[in-house]
């Protein structure tokens, strides 16, 4: 290979470089719907919840000029979401999932609604820390340009990871995910916890679609977030709603997103609606590795509508 | 506790007498809007209209009608390619007036415009791509599209002039055959400059993968590649993401140098205006409308974006001498001898497809000097 590509040292640039890039999106939602499923609910709205806060984020920069208060209205706009997901799951006979599926697609056709006008600016963007500055290849640098979201993800995936086993906040959201009737009986309310978990997954929903429009891609377009919601809420099962588990489920899904464009860039250019899929299939194998008819999922909070 | 949640018949009463009026008064408003003008004509969109890519480039094209004599124009985007553009036609012509309607989006052909054309036999119905066929669709629908790869040709040159590497990136989304063509047209345009020039493809599975494009422009210009075009239905991520990381790019469907005013060379643009122009002219005047209509950049149905201040000066003589030659007519991308990247001979020694070329729209190979595979 000529001086000017890395050839095939290209392929795991890309997954690693991809797997910081395409990945904080996953982090943030997985780790929101985490807190709320481990409150003993499930809120499906969240791709519609990324969605808006994609286009609230953007629509805040380019009007301010500022990508963090951009960020900070994304995650109120998530909140507002959350809370009034956890707020109407809390009347008796409403469905959880239903809900969560018409709150996808309110928040995506009000993201459409309110987000026209800002197709075409530009937003600033957020800013990236220059991790790969001690190298001096391109493509190492460009790839460790990591943004300040995912360092923050990843510190929020450890301290849930702690929080949900040394706080007293975290015993309070699993005692009430794992048995309404034991919480009422410590002088819980089940409602209330479960609102507040619904609110902050949605605020963590709103961050991750502030990522999506601010830095990568880093534009808003009405298909931005292509289903990445929905995979974010798949990612919290497959991990087994452990949040470390999110961060990892996280970075794989990113590095297998990467694959196949790097592959096909190096010119492995055969099969590659094969590589595309690796990801899923990876999933399938896992599921299916673990699963087991006898029991339920290991980790599982035992008010959760699936399992229950 | 849930009889909160029940209505009162007397409450449902109200509410849906609300509802009526409600329907009531916004049928009645097109109503009055279709007589007020001649001639209504009726646009529908996939995506967006202001998408930097395929959507804008035909409500660009809409846009030009408004300002003709007794001509108004209805609009939707962002409609699937499901039953839902059929209602979508249906409120055209039934609440607005419609007599001519464009679906512009492939998927909208069959059988969906083919249902409509069949309930509605006075409306004409024409629909972007190539479908129509005289001996199985009825006279009232029709296509029209245009021949752009000669604008990817265009790109070529000019990428071919400003690449240092040598090394030019498509981003295409599904190995079809018009596609190909582009893709193909791209890389020997940037022959006819240096025949040592090589591309590489990376399809994306689909038309509107945002990260999936930024992924791919990325691992492209990792390969130390320099001029990045593509064909998805929005190149703005691709320009956008290319131009930040330092990468020449050429356009496609519409003019995205407000995206990256350095880094952006040309384009080959739809210009759609003609083509809805000519058509709405011969509905007013009454002739017949064609029902298969198609053009190039000779006829005007495609446009090449303004040079940006990136290209050299030769390389601006050898695109405006070849856009002279084109614009002449006859001009064939595709001739002898070439090979296709598998080795087999596309083209013997003597042979040409000008772009008119049914052969042409059967593509299903790469040309030499492309890397990538169709599969």
């Amino acid at each position: 290979m000529d001086a000017t590509g890395i050839g095939l040292w290209g392929v795991p640039l890309a997954i690693l470089g991809g797997a910081i890039r395409v990945s904080t999106p996953f982090i943030f939602v997985s780790l929101g719907e985490a807190i709320t499923e481990r409150s003993g609910r499930i809120n499906l709205g969240l791709e519609g919840t990324l969605v808006f806060g994609a286009m609230t984020a953007y629509a805040v920069a380019v009007m301010t000029g500022s990508p963090w208060l951009g960020l900070i209205a994304a995650a109120i706009a998530g909140l507002c979401f959350g809370l009034f997901h956890g707020w109407i799951c809390k009347f008796r006979g409403v469905n959880d999932i239903a809900i969560g599926i018409a709150l996808m697609l309110f928040g995506s056709g009000l993201a459409f609604f309110f987000g026209k006008p800002f197709i075409q600016p530009s937003a600033p963007d957020l800013p990236a820390i220059p991790l790969g500055a001690w190298s001096d290849i391109p493509q190492v640098q460009a790839a460790l340009d990591v943004n300040v979201l995912f360092l923050i993800g990843a510190a929020l995936a450890v301290f849930l990871w702690w929080a949900f086993r040394n706080t007293r906040a975290g015993l309070i959201v699993r005692v009430v995910g794992d048995s309404s009737d034991a919480a009422r009986a410590m002088g819980l309310n089940p409602d209330t916890v479960r609102l507040i978990a619904t609110g902050v997954g949605g605020a963590l929903a709103g961050i991750g679609g502030a990522y999506l429009s601010l830095y990568y891609p880093g534009s808003w377009t009405e298909g931005i977030s292509s289903g990445q919601g929905l995979m974010a809420v798949a990612l919290v099962i497959f991990a087994r709603w452990n949040p470390l588990g999110c961060f990892a489920a996280a970075l794989l899904f990113g590095g297998a997103g990467a694959l196949g464009p790097a592959l096909q860039s190096v010119g492995v250019t055969q099969g590659y609606y094969l590589f595309y899929a690796a990801p899923y299939i990876l999933t399938l194998i896992i599921m299916i590795a673990t699963s087991s008819p006898s029991r339920s999922l290991a980790g599982a909070p035992g008010e959760l509508s699936i399992t229950k | 506790m849930t009889d909160r949640f029940m209505l009162s018949r007397r409450q449902l009463l109200k509410t849906s007498a609300a509802g009526a009026a409600l329907g009531l008064a916004s049928v009645s408003f097109p109503i009055t809007r279709a007589f007020a003008a001649a001639t209504t004509v009726g646009f529908i969109y996939v995506g967006p209209k202001d998408d930097y890519g395929y959507n804008q480039a035909h409500a660009e094209g809409a846009a030009a009608l408004k300002g003709m004599e007794g001509i108004s124009i209805v609009e939707e985007e962002n409609v699937p390619e499901t039953v839902d553009v059929q209602k979508t036609m249906e409120s055209m012509i039934n609440l607005d007036g419609a007599s001519l309607i464009f679906p512009t989006s492939f998927g909208y052909f069959d059988p969906h415009m083919l249902a409509m054309c069949a309930k509605f036999p006075d409306v004409q119905f024409r629909h972007c791509g190539g479908m129509w066929n005289k001996d199985k669709h009825p006279m009232n629908a029709g296509s029209y599209f245009g021949y752009i790869g000669m604008g990817q040709y265009l790109n070529g040159v000019v990428a071919g002039h400003t690449s240092k590497t040598k090394k030019l990136g498509f981003i295409a989304a599904k190995p079809i055959p018009q596609v190909l063509l582009n893709i193909n047209s791209f890389l020997l345009g940037a022959r006819s400059v240096d025949p040592t020039i090589t591309c590489q493809v990376i399809f994306t599975g689909e038309w509107s993968l945002a990260v999936k494009e930024a992924e791919a422009t990325n691992a492209l210009v990792d390969q130390g590649i320099d001029v990045v075009t593509c064909h998805v239905d929005s190149p703005k991520v691709v320009v956008e993401t290319a131009a930040g990381r330092g990468a020449f790019v050429c356009g496609y469907h519409a003019n995205q140098s407000p995206l990256a005013p350095e880094k952006y060379l040309t384009g080959a643009e739809w210009n759609w205006a003609k083509v809805y122009k000519m058509f709405v002219d011969d509905l007013v005047a009454g002739t017949p409308l064609p029902n298969f209509t198609r053009g190039g950049l000779a006829d005007g149905f495609v446009k090449m974006s303004p040079l940006g201040p990136a290209v050299s000066e030769p390389a601006r003589k050898q695109f405006d001498a070849t856009l002279a030659e084109m614009t002449k007519g006859g001009f064939s991308v595709i001739k002898g001898p070439l090979k296709s990247n598998k080795g087999a001979v596309v083209a013997s020694e003597g042979q040409a497809f000008t772009e008119t070329a049914i052969e042409l729209e059967s593509m299903d190979y790469l040309v030499e000097g492309v890397v990538g595979s169709t599969a």
